[in-house]
This record gives structure tokens, C-alpha cells and sequence, in this order.
């Protein structure tokens, strides 16, 4: 119960120094990036949601992305369509094309599903960048609208946008914690640990996959609509496999298939690469290599690797029954290697 | 007509720049199942080696190439020694991502070592060549025979040699191939070798043709990617083929198509045929 | 009949697995399925239970076509199965992993899930129940709270009856439940069969442990070769001349 407590004070805490950070610093620039960086956790929820929790790798985020960006941007700037209509049309719009995607794609598994969306992602940045006419093609989309006034509030001011986006932010966070502790969580995990296994204790396995790929789709649109009218202006390289490549990154050093690590994670190398800047070319000479090698020691990433820490106290504090347990350990090694068997088979 | 012969045989010649590239990453799928993403790193490091040793020490081209395949080849070893023979039975999302970080880390190296610059190669092969009123260059007539000769002694070194044979058996059956004895472990070194070597050449071939720049690969790798998926992952003549087959559809859709989407193509195929044959078009079944 | 397979068939490429095997299973009775490795067995599995689509050959439950059905529709008509190799979530507690295994009898949505409501609740409660229910049938109540990955291999044995159990199910095929543990861990599993059993739930295994089947079940069958050779009770097996054969002739792995 006292770590149930613990936890609470934390997320409250946190909450609260996210809320009152602008007030600390009065360095625009740093408010800036931070925005960003909630901006890409939004983002990396969603590749959480498919990637860590259900099991499917799609290198497909980024062209979703770039599918809400570009939506809002033209809704607004091409259609004239009032802000708040075109955000949420967005967010429809990336979902409804993330669901016919989902529907072909996720009938491959694995490294075929991977592939297969890493080409979608492809085909996504082609056309943004050679579809002149409506997108403006590397000459890029400009004159997008902050978001409109919501009653006396404006978004107009840096501040003002700070906090409509951490309140995104919040919503997509608390909308993960209810889905990972519910059924359909469960369903999730269950499919990421054996498919074949989630569909002979009942599970509809191709709906509850259609449903977190759906979902991973629809806050890669919200957070790309956002960025839109954050930035205000839009290049094809924002579908570009490097934005991607960026999105792992932090997922995998905050931790995959943790609640906390797309916040950890993203946090942490955005502000690291801010503090290198003079590296900013060449940041991925570090992140390429650390990608790798928490993959090979941490593959939970930090958040994972601080609650498999947590979980061993408890444990020894709770001690084991004495009735014959021979080895933990033993048992533990063991099941890895049947992870093995599958993926050989 | 000319038209069409011309680019009959551009497709030809980038066909067989596909098929080697697909050739090394079909092979190391075959035996290891991880679909190497930081392939199209090894294909652009191998064209900076080459074109490193020609520049900085004057090398011939030929040399140039052997000591691009032997570099090329090593780094491949390195990667299966440091990063997948540990990953070996890690979950195969690990592997992926692992891939990726190599491709990252590769990438930036490039960057900061030889500059974000487009280069050109220069060959002693820039002669233009006449044949039946079709203009050649002498470099294209070589990417050709060097390629196809390259796949002849792959094919004999694989069918004809005692270690080659090892790695078929071992792409076959891996635990089978334990079981009699062969050391896996030296054979998906040796897969590396090859792998890495392929995409040097292929690279160190093609590169006079095109420019030599850090994101090179990118392109290229996706499309192996989608020629092994078109030829069956971890069938051999199914890349060479795949290879080819996408070689000539982009050269004869970018004539009369679009020369604006050409590079999608092979995208879209890919697409459709994975939405239609989820497994690959020749997947075996039961495997 | 409860559960009956005709002419089933499974072809590989060109090597047949199963040919051509008629089969009942009694109701409320511990069936078996016997024969040397490679007999078939597993596959004959996979095919009841929806995983491979069969290459000719029907399956009829209750006297309803369920060959074409995929394996969530054939759960959820109550026939669960369990695997030679349980794949569990090694971060999550036992209890954690068992929950999900009722998923199928409930309705919540994605929106009961965000918006918690009422029937997210109940539903929520309700398989949570469920999976302290069977963990205390299977025995495992003391772990119920320890992570998935660091119980004993004859636990997660139990883990997977367990979550087998918590489908409701009206039949349980169990895929050699006692590989790889001990005499005694095995005879301790046997008397949870024979608990389930009790409970009314028809049982199906695959077993290589001669000794606790010919005591375990009711009904048993031998496949070789992916053909039924002999069908009766444990004293029938014992002294049909084809088993005898297909055992000391072929393989002796038993």
C-alpha cells in the first residue's frame, strides 16, 4: 500500500513541477523544447501502446504523424475550416486511414509487419513530398493557425500553448493507465506473450490488434496535429524515417511496455541532445550505439529496469514461502529460452 | 525503340545492384532470421572505403573494391559477434530494433568522418560506348558482368564447397545443423562475411554511376527489403530474381509512368503483395 | 455426441500428419491421445482446437460443424486447450496472468475501460474473481501474487490449467501436461486431472508417460504414423498387437 501511496505522491508531483515549470524559468527557449518533447510523448504513447504492449513493431508512426500534421494544416490553411473542427477532423482522419492500414497490415506478423509498415511510412513521405500541388512538397506547408480561442482562453501566446498541450498530454496519459489496467490491456499483453495462446483462451486476436493499432494511430494524428499548429509550418521530413528513428529512441531508453518510459525516455534524450547541441548531427553516433546496447542489457529501458529493481526488494522483503521452491532463477532462465523456440519456429 | 532498349538495360543494370544488396540480406535472414536493417549501412560504408582508398592512396579501382569487400566484410562479422549473437534468443522485436541502432550509429559515423557531402566516384571506365545505336557507358556494361560473375561464384561457392554447403544446411535446418555437428556460430560469421562483402561491391560498383553520400543506402536497403519479401526471405534465387524484377519494372514505370514516383514502386508492390500473400509470395508453409 | 472428429486430415506439403482419424470423446471422462513422437498428436490438437484449418475431415461439438471456426469461436463455444510450452508474462503476477483467461465472458469496451464504468467494474471484479477461483482450484493460491517468472516449472504447469480453466470450459485438451517435470510433480498433476474431471469437465491429453496414463484414463487412442491404430480403455491398449508393434517395432521413445 505504501508504495501504491509513493507512487501517487509522484505522479502529483510531477503534475504539479510540469505545471509550474514556466514560472520557474522565464527561458522561452526552454519552454519551447518542452512542449516538443510533450508533444513527441504524445506520439510515443502510441507506438507504446502497439510496440510495447501488444508486440507489434511499427515503423509506420512517423508517416501517421505527418498524416495529422498535414491534416490540420491543409483543413486550416487550404479548406478553411474553423481550428477546433479541423483538429479533431485530424485526428479522425489519421485513425480511419491507420484503420484500412491495420486491416491489411497487421494479417503479417512480425518482421513481415515491420517491413511492410516501415514501406507504408515510405510511401507516406513520397507522397508528401512529391504531391506538390496539394501539399506544397519540400517547399513545405506554411501559414498554419495556432489553435483557435476555446471561449476567453488564447492559444496565442507561448505559455498558453504550453499548457494546452501538457493538458493533451495528461489526457493521453491517463487514458494509457485506464487501458493497460483494464481487459482490453490485458488482452493486449496477452497477444504480445502468444498469440496463439490469447486466441484459444478466447480472444478475437485480429480485432483487439486492429483496436491498439487503430489507437497508436489516432495519438500519432493527435500529436502531429498539434506540432502542426505549434510549429506552424511543415516539411516532408517530418515522415522521414528519422522521425521514427527518433520516436524508438526514446521509447526504448525510457522502456517499452512501461507506462512511464515514453515520458522518462523522451525527456531524457530531448533534453540530453538540447545540451549537446553542438552534436546535433551526429547525436545519433551516441543514440545509435545506446539503442543497441540497452536493447541488449536493459531491453525494458529505464523505467522497466527501475521496476524490475523495485520489484526484487519487495520481493526479498516479502520473502518466499519455504514450500519447495528450488530456483527462481532456474525457472526464469528457463522461459527465455522458450522464447527462443518460438521465434525460431 | 531505342527508347526502350536503353532502358531495358538501365533496368538490367540496377536490377543487378538490387540483387547483390538483396543477396546478402537474404542470406543472413535465411540463417539467422533477423531482417538486418543496418544492411544499407554496410552498402554505404562500402562506397566510402572504396572511394577513400582511390582518393587517399591512389589505389586502382579493382584493389579499391577488394579492400572495401574485405573491410565491409569484417564490420559484418563485428556486428553478428557483438550485437546478435548475444540477441540470439532475445525476443525477435530485439533484434529489429538493435539493427536500427547499428544503422543510426553507422550512419553518424559516416557523417562525421567523410562530411554530409554528395560525392562522385571517378572510374577509369567513363568511356561511352556505341552498340547497335544504343549508347552505353563502360561502367554500366561492369556493373553487369561484375555482378552477374559475382552471383556465378556465390552459387558455386555455396554449391560446390564444403563450407558453402554448411550454409545451406544451416539455412535449412539450424538445429539440424547443429545436431551434425556444424558450428553455427562460424557459419553466421562467414554469412556476415559474405553479407557485408555483397553490399561493398555492390556499392563500390554502382557508386560511379550515382553520388556517395551518408543516407545512400536508405533507398536501397528498403528496396532489398522488398525484393527478398517478393522472392521469399532466405531464398536465394528469389533475390536474385526479385532483384531484377524490380530493376526493370522502376526503369520501364519511370519512362512511362512517372519519373517523379518511381522510387514508389517498388513500395506499392510490396504493399499489395503483402496485403494479398501475408507471408511473402513464396512462403513455405510449415516453416 | 459431445465431441467427434470424422476422417480428419492434415496434409504438409506432401507429408500427411494426420490421416483420416475418427475420434469421439466421451463426456466427463479423462480421454487420451497416445503414440510415438512424430504420431501426430499435437497436430490432431491444433486441428480441434482451430489452429490449423484441417485439410479435409470435420469436427462436430454437440452435433455443430465447428471445423471452419477460428480457435477464439471454438473458446468460446468451451473447448479451451493448453500448450507444451505456457508463455506467460514474466513481469506480472500470477494472478495478473490469469485474469485475461475470462476475458472472453465478458463484453467492456475500450470506452468502459477509459470511462470505468458500471460493467467495466462488475466485468473487471467478475474475472478477477474467476482467476482466484481456479488458482485456488489448481493449487496455487500461496503464489497468486508473485511474478510470473519466478515461479517453478510445475507451477506454470498449473498456471496454464488455470487459465485453461477460467475460459468456463466444457472440455479441456491438455498438450502433454507432464513434460518435463518429475515423478512426483507428475502424480500430483494427475490428481488435479482427475479433479477437473470431478468437476464435471471433460478431459483430453497427450501424454508420452505411459505409467500415468494406463492409470489416468478412461478412453484412450493410438496414433502412428498419423493414423488411428487402437482405440479402448488402458486394458484394451495394453493388449492390442499394433500397439505392441508400433512401439517395440518403430521408436521405442515411450
Amino acid at each position: 500500500m505504501t508504495s501504491l501511496l509513493g507512487k501517487r505522491i509522484t505522479v502529483v508531483g510531477l503534475i504539479v513541477a510540469a505545471c509550474v515549470f514556466p514560472f520557474i524559468t522565464s527561458n522561452l527557449y526552454m519552454l519551447h523544447i518542452l512542449t516538443l518533447a510533450f508533444i513527441w510523448m504524445i506520439a510515443v504513447y502510441g507506438l507504446n501502446l502497439l510496440a510495447g504492449y501488444t508486440g507489434y513493431l511499427s515503423l509506420a508512426q512517423a508517416g501517421f504523424f505527418a498524416i495529422g500534421a498535414y491534416s490540420l494544416g491543409l483543413l486550416t490553411v487550404k479548406a478553411g475550416l474553423s481550428y477546433w473542427l479541423a483538429f479533431v477532423l485530424a485526428c479522425v482522419i489519421t485513425s480511419a486511414i491507420g484503420f484500412l492500414v491495420g486491416l491489411v497490415a497487421l494479417r503479417t506478423r512480425e518482421h513481415f509487419f515491420a517491413i511492410y509498415t516501415l514501406c507504408v511510412g515510405y510511401i507516406i513521405y513520397l507522397v508528401i513530398d512529391k504531391w506538390d500541388g496539394l501539399t506544397g512538397g519540400v517547399r513545405g506547408l506554411i501559414g498554419i493557425p495556432a489553435p483557435a480561442n476555446i471561449g476567453p482562453i488564447s492559444f496565442q501566446n507561448p505559455l498558453s500553448q504550453y499548457y494546452l498541450i501538457l493538458f493533451f498530454l495528461l489526457l493521453t496519459i491517463f487514458v494509457m493507465y485506464r487501458i493497460i489496467h483494464s481487459l482490453s490491456g490485458r488482452t493486449f499483453i496477452a497477444i504480445r506473450n502468444s498469440e496463439e495462446l490469447a486466441q484459444t483462451i478466447g480472444i478475437s486476436t485480429m480485432k483487439a490488434k486492429l483496436l491498439a493499432f487503430v489507437l497508436s494511430t489516432f495519438f500519432a494524428g493527435l500529436s502531429g496535429a498539434l506540432y502542426a499548429s505549434f510549429i506552424r509550418f511543415l516539411g516532408p521530413d517530418i515522415a522521414y524515417i528519422t522521425v521514427i528513428f527518433d520516436l524508438l529512441t526514446y521509447l526504448l531508453v525510457g522502456g517499452i511496455g512501461t507506462l512511464a518510459g515514453p515520458i522518462v525516455g523522451t525527456f531524457l534524450v530531448v533534453t540530453v541532445s538540447q545540451s549537446l547541441q553542438f552534436l546535433q548531427d551526429y547525436r545519433m553516433l551516441i543514440f545509435g550505439p545506446l539503442l543497441t546496447l540497452l536493447i541488449i542489457f536493459y531491453p525494458r529501458g529505464i523505467a522497466g529496469a527501475l521496476q524490475d529493481w523495485i520489484a526484487k526488494l519487495s520481493s526479498k522483503k516479502k520473502q518466499t514461502p519455504p514450500k519447495q521452491r528450488k530456483n527462481g532463477k532456474g525457472a526464469y532462465v528457463h522461459s527465455q529460452t522458450s522464447e527462443k523456440k518460438v521465434k525460431e519456429g | 525503340m531505342d527508347i526502350l532498349i536503353q532502358q531495358l538495360f538501365n533496368g538490367l543494370t540496377i536490377g543487378s545492384v538490387y540483387s547483390l544488396v538483396a543477396l546478402g540480406l537474404t542470406l543472413v535472414y535465411g540463417i539467422l532470421h533477423i531482417p538486418n536493417f543496418a544492411h544499407g549501412a554496410l552498402y554505404m560504408l562500402g562506397a566510402y572505403v572504396t572511394l577513400t582508398t582511390m582518393l587517399l592512396w591512389g589505389f586502382h579501382y579493382w584493389l579499391a573494391i577488394a579492400i572495401s569487400v574485405l573491410i565491409v566484410g569484417l564490420l559484418g562479422v563485428l556486428m553478428d559477434r557483438l550485437v546478435f549473437h548475444p540477441l540470439r534468443n532475445a525476443p525477435p522485436i530485439h533484434d529489429k530494433i538493435a539493427a536500427i541502432g547499428i544503422l543510426l550509429f553507422l550512419e553518424a559515423l559516416a557523417q562525421i568522418v567523410w562530411g554530409a557531402d554528395y560525392r562522385s566516384m571517378d572510374t577509369p571506365y567513363g568511356q561511352v560506348i556505341n552498340v547497335f545505336g544504343v549508347t552505353l557507358t563502360m561502367q554500366r556494361i561492369l556493373i553487369n558482368v561484375g555482378a552477374i560473375s559475382v552471383m556465378i561464384l556465390l552459387y558455386l561457392f555455396l554449391k560446390k564447397t564444403f563450407i558453402g554447403s554448411t550454409i545451406i544446411a544451416m539455412a535449412q535446418n539450424r538445429e539440424g545443423a547443429h545436431l551434425v555437428g556444424i558450428n553455427t556460430n562460424k557459419v553466421a560469421m562467414l554469412t556476415f562475411m559474405i553479407s557485408g562483402g555483397l553490399a561493398a561491391i555492390a556499392a563500390s560498383l554502382s557508386a560511379p554511376i550515382n553520388l556517395v553520400f551518408p543516407g545512400m543506402g536508405h533507398l536501397v536497403i528498403l528496396k532489398a527489403f522488398v525484393i527478398i519479401i517478393l522472392g521469399g526471405m532466405g531464398s536465394i534465387p528469389g533475390a536474385i530474381i526479385g532483384g531484377y524484377i524490380i530493376g526493370f519494372s522502376e526503369s520501364l514505370g519511370a519512362t512511362y509512368i512517372s519519373g517523379e514516383y518511381s522510387d514508389i514502386i517498388a513500395f506499392v508492390l510490396l504493399v499489395v503483395i503483402l496485403s494479398f500473400k501475408p507471408k511473402g509470395l513464396f512462403s513455405r508453409e510449415g516453416f | 455426441m459431445f465431441l467427434e472428429t470424422k476422417q480428419l486430415t492434415k496434409q504438409f506439403g506432401g507429408l500427411v500428419a494426420v490421416n483420416q482419424v475418427d475420434f469421439t470423446i466421451e463426456q466427463g471422462k479423462i480421454n487420451a491421445i497416445i503414440g510415438p513422437n512424430g504420431a501426430g498428436k499435437s497436430t490432431f490438437f491444433n486441428l480441434i482446437s482451430g489452429t490449423h484449418p484441417p485439410s479435409s475431415g470435420q469436427v462436430f461439438y454437440k452435433d455443430k460443424d465447428i471445423t471452419k471456426l477460428p480457435p477464439n469461436k471454438i473458446a468460446e463455444l468451451g473447448i479451451a486447450r493448453t500448450f507444451q510450452t505456457t508463455h506467460l508474462f514474466e513481469q506480472s503476477t500470477v494472478l495478473d496472468n490469469v485474469i485475461v483467461g475470462h476475458r472472453l465472458r465478458t463484453n467492456s469496451t475500450l470506452f468502459d475501460a477509459i470511462l470505468r464504468t458500471k460493467r467495466f467494474r462488475r466485468e473487471e471484479q467478475k474475472c478477477r474473481e474467476k482467476a482466484m477461483e481456479v488458482l485456488e482450484f489448481v493449487g496455487l493460491t500461496p503464489v497468486a501474487d508473485q511474478l510470473a517468472g519466478s515461479i517453478t516449472q510445475e507451477e506454470k504447469k498449473r498456471v496454464a490449467f488455470a487459465l485453461a480453466l477460467a475460459t468456463d470450459p466444457e472440455v479441456v485438451f491438455l498438450d502433454e501436461p507432464a513434460a518435463g517435470i518429475n515423478p512426483e510433480e507428475t502424480e500430483g498433476l494427475a490428481e488435479l486431472m482427475n479433479k477437473i474431471a470431478a468437476q464435471g469437465i471433460t478431459v483430453c491429453l497427450i501424454e508420452h508417460k505411459m505409467k500415468m496414463i494406463m492409470k489416468l484414463a478412461d478412453h484412450i487412442m493410438v496414433l502412428n504414423y498419423g493414423e488411428k491404430i487402437a482405440e479402448g480403455t488402458a486394458e484394451e491398449i495394453m493388449s492390442n498387437q499394433a500397439v505392441i508393434e508400433a512401439y517395440l517395432g518403430g521408436d521405442a521413445s515411450a
